[in-house]
């Protein structure tokens, strides 16, 4: 079928193709993944009694702790000889999880990145530098192949060496960058301490912006800052990396290729799936792998599918931006929140810069939110007056928005540790 | 006349002052005078220094939020009720005096106060008018 033709199947062609690759999958596993077969047998369910898509629901989670717990070898379902790399995954918690790749694996991780880059505008004569770190981390590499597979060119500068990526977006006149938003916004500020104008004095037109959660007001910055489309896009490591759900030029939602990929929305407390339009946890099986195919994977990212379809004419189903993690939210004071909803809030005050910390305390009995906030230098005129005023109203709007009153410091701008990779925005001191 | 002040955002972490002055002396800039404003979060350090522009551009160069501003250094007859009558003048004139303080060094007999006023055209017509003496940049820069 054409990559063009995959991404407009209609509903129900669609459908029929995912159930006939999710029934090739669950007999595959019940007789190569002894992990797979021993875990289904013990709950009743065998592959001969699939008649829906309804009926992946009968099947257990696959938790990170499982593929921890069987690493490195215990879900690989092809002899070695047929599988060509591994990726590992770190996380932000605890030990290592292994991802295999069989050549067709990659091959077909590539495709959806070489659609996802064509969706949003990407062609042959383009320049493309990828920023992510390559090595283990399925960033960098996957994307690579997948940009590749489109004819881009490609550089692969990996992640950090700010004053090289500056060079090579120069010499190259580099036209796409894969980025994470942090360092996005890092690399601005070198940019401005040059002298360089990112609109003018570069070719940038398209951001591809990934690998950890940011708010829809920091793609608004990133993108006006550098004059380009910054495009959202979703993936992990145990679902190939990259290119799992990928913005349209309609920038509204992300479309999960539904031909590699079944989508569930589920209640993480009670497992319950939960109707499209529900926040919930996503939940991810490939159908499309043969090195080492998941099935219900939980994700802990917390996210909702929209209902209706996109106006782009696809019909692969659109999920939101990540909300946050299962495991980031943290409750304080009796109130759940996540820090992407206090990002979203503070940059909406054009006087802060681009960093924040959130800082959880117990003060005698009491719990503190701190959120450390840097200003810009811009907005600096030396009225202590003005200073307070910010300071209050960022207090009432996270207060109004969250209903926990926050202690709001406000700091000298580039104080805050910086980091190319994931960066650390909540510092968790409470101790019980 | 207006003098530059030079206003420094400051978090309340111990060494800033002393990374600020540090760097003010290699560029041989001197301080003529100094106040700190603080909230117990945060603080602004302002200066009237010998050198406004190299200054804001040192300090901005390190990466501090460094500003400059316009204030009026005022002579103040150094003997009891000399600030008060000059004080009571600015609020006949209705002119609202956000800040002062008052430099190290006198001149002769009399102190030197830094006035930061919002009216500062209006302010310094009525210093005129009423016979207080203010200091043109130049007198400062050679105290």
């Amino acid at each position: 079928m054409r990559e063009k033709d995959i991404q407009y199947l209609d509903k129900e062609q669609l459908y029929e193709l995912q159930l006939s690759r999710f029934k090739r999958t669950i007999e595959r596993l019940f007789t190569s993944s002894p992990f797979y077969s021993k875990l289904w047998k013990k709950s009743g369910i065998s592959p001969d009694k699939i008649k829906s898509l309804q009926d992946i629901r009968r099947f257990p989670f696959t938790s990170r702790e499982d593929l921890r717990r069987n690493f490195p070898f215990g879900l690989l379902t092809l002899p070695l000889e047929k599988v060509v790399r591994v990726h590992t995954s770190t996380g932000t918690t605890g030990k290592p999880k292994a991802i295999f790749f069989s050549k067709r694996d990659i091959n077909e991780a590539a495709r959806l990145i070489a659609r996802s880059m064509k969706m949003t505008g990407a062609k042959r004569g383009d320049v493309f530098q990828n920023m992510m770190s390559y090595g283990l981390f399925t960033g960098g590499l996957i994307f690579h192949y997948g940009a590749e597979r489109l004819g881009v060119l490609v550089i692969p500068a990996g992640a950090g060496n700010t004053e090289r990526q500056i060079e090579l977006m120069q010499d190259f006149k580099t036209t796409i960058v894969h980025i994470t938003p942090s360092y996005a916004l890092y690399l601005a500020d070198v940019l401005e301490e040059r002298g360089v104008d990112p609109k003018n004095d570069l070719d940038l037109r398209i951001f591809y912006l990934g690998a950890e959660p940011y708010s829809e007001e920091t793609r608004d910055k990133i993108e006006k800052i550098y004059g380009v489309d910054a495009f959202n896009s979703y993936g992990l490591s145990e679902m190939n990396g990259p290119g799992v759900a990928f913005e349209c030029k309609r920038k509204d939602g992300m479309h999960v290729w539904e031909d590699n990929f079944i989508l569930e929305i589920i209640d993480p407390l009670t497992g319950e799936n939960l109707p499209d339009g529900e926040e919930g946890e996503l939940v991810l099986s490939t159908i499309n792998r043969e090195a080492m195919p998941i099935i219900r994977y939980r994700t802990g990212d917390i996210t909702y599918v929209y209902p209706e379809k996109c106006r782009c004419g696809r019909t692969h189903r659109r999920i939101s931006r990540i909300k946050g993690r299962v495991d980031d939210m943290f409750i304080i004071r009796g109130v759940n929140v996540f820090p992407s909803e206090v990002e979203r809030i503070i940059m909406n005050f054009p006087e802060v810069a681009r960093n924040y910390q959130i800082i959880l305390e117990r003060e005698s009995s009491l719990e503190v939110m701190r959120v450390k906030v840097e200003i810009k230098k811009r907005f600096f005129d030396g009225s202590i007056e003005h200073l307070r005023s910010l300071q209050e109203r960022i207090k009432n709007k996270i207060k109004s928005e969250l209903m926990v009153t926050p202690k709001v410091e406000l700091i000298e701008p580039g104080t805050l540790p910086r980091t190319t990779g994931k960066s650390r925005r909540v510092i968790d001191n409470r101790k019980l | 006349m207006p003098i530059k002040q030079i206003s420094v955002f400051l978090e309340n972490k111990i060494g800033r002052l002393a990374e600020i002055t540090s760097l003010l002396e290699k560029e041989n800039i001197n301080i003529r005078a100094l106040a700190i404003a603080d909230t117990t979060e945060f603080g602004i350090l302002r200066m009237i220094v010998d050198k406004p522009e190299q200054a804001v551009k040192v300090l901005k160069d390190n990466g501090f939020a460094a500003k400059d501003t316009e204030v009026i250094v005022v002579k103040v007859p150094d003997r009891p009720g000399g600030l008060a009558k000059i004080l009571k003048m600015l609020k006949e004139s209705s002119l609202n005096v956000e800040y002062l303080y008052a430099f190290v060094k006198q001149s002769g007999e009399d102190a030197l106060v830094v006035f930061r006023i919002d009216n500062i055209k209006e302010a310094i017509n009525r210093f005129n008018q009423t016979g207080v003496e203010t200091l043109k940049a130049e007198q400062i820069y050679k105290l």
